[in-house]
């Protein structure tokens, strides 16, 4: 149940750029998790539910982005079909995680009357 | 003026941010990093599920380099200190990080157990320091602690399959521990599958078998570590002194 933790961190880092800007709330927050990001996204979403309560996304939304997991080669840079062997089929070099690990926070949108 | 959904309310605004959920944690890692490298120690964050003989391994490990390499760790664990315990007595400098109900470690606790639990225990003269960690196969895979690589202990009782129900713990795995290799002679386990298994979640796998009970393999782990090992050793107190203030990221 790391998402709980990855939450905490996520609202904390919020309530900096919040501060930043002089937000007087948090309307939503766009994040990416990566299918191989080790983050399960209903858990993430119920961990956020639970603890924006006690901050300034009290009321937030949470937006998650999927991203799919997209292996190429490193050398040729030949897409790996899912589900392969992490090789590539053309010149046996090892695959490259191109994405599919992130655990981002993209964007804010935030009522801040100065800005 | 909010572009973002339409809604045309001019109080809200969208901020980009494009960073890391857990960069405070990354930050974190890189100083533990700097520390272990500043003071010439191989940092290993050696993982896997309960029972699939981290611990047991280390003690064999304590006992096949003897007094040839001076080993530190710290071992992750819900509850008790039995793991440290066991590894002081087979001659490792160990400390226990009792996390309660959190169920990996992250950079800021072994940073913390570096300054203040094992402050005293002279970490830096080790030449192996090992970061025993909770007995998990997804949460510890997550956080980067500053180690110079990731070891995963898979014992043959768990099952060939585990790496393709685990992908993001094994990709992440520098080297895979084929671990409690003694049973195998008692088990249908097929050590093809598993090699197949982990080629199709690791770019570049690499296994070893190992036996803490009987021996068998740990020439070649100790092989493995000392490629690892840093050749040089800095003054670790010329980069970061321990005594002075600290202030962590």
């Amino acid at each position: 149940m790391h998402e709980y933790s990855i939450v905490a961190s996520l609202i904390d880092r919020v309530e900096r750029e919040a501060s930043v800007h002089g937000a007087t709330r948090v309307n939503r927050l766009h994040v990416a998790i990566g299918e191989l990001s080790g983050v399960e996204r209903e858990l993430l979403q119920t961990a956020f539910e639970t603890f924006r309560e006690r901050s300034i996304c009290r009321g937030a939304e949470l937006s998650i982005r999927w991203v799919a997991a997209c292996w190429t080669c490193s050398d040729c840079a030949q897409e790996l079909d899912p589900e392969a062997v992490l090789r590539c089929r053309l010149c046996g070099r090892p695959a490259k995680l191109r994405c599919g690990d992130e655990i981002v926070l993209e964007r804010i949108e935030m009522e801040a009357p100065d800005v | 003026m909010c572009e973002t959904c339409g809604c045309g309310d001019p109080d809200i605004v969208p901020v980009e941010v494009q960073e890391r959920i857990l960069s405070d944690n990354d930050a974190q890692a890189t100083h533990n990093r700097e520390h272990f490298e500043a003071a010439g120690v191989l940092a290993v964050n050696l993982m896997g599920s309960p029972g699939s003989g981290k611990t047991a391994l280390l003690e064999a490990t304590a006992r096949a380099v003897g007094d040839t390499l001076r080993l530190g760790a710290v071992s992750g664990d819900l509850a008790t200190d039995r793991d440290a315990d066991r590894l002081s007595t087979a001659g490792i400098e160990s400390q226990s990080i009792t996390t309660g109900s959190a169920c990996h470690l992250d950079a800021r606790l072994v940073h913390h157990a570096l300054h203040h639990a094992l402050h005293h225990a002279a970490w830096k003269d080790c030449d192996i320091f090992f970061i025993e960690n909770v007995g998990n196969l997804v949460c510890p895979a997550i956080y980067d602690l500053g180690q110079k690589a990731n070891v995963v202990a898979l014992s043959v009782t768990e099952g060939e399959d585990k790496p393709l129900k685990y992908p993001v713990m094994f990709r992440k795995a520098d080297l895979v521990l084929l671990t409690k290799v003694d049973l195998l002679p008692h088990l249908d386990f097929d050590l093809g599958a598993l090699e197949d298994a982990l080629a199709h979640v690791m770019p570049e796998p690499r296994l070893l078998q190992v036996s803490g009970r009987t021996g068998q393999g740990l020439d070649a782990w100790l092989h493995w570590l000392e490629a690892r090992r840093p050749t040089r050793r800095s003054s670790h107190s010329s980069i970061h002194g321990h005594d002075r203030d600290h202030h962590a990221p």
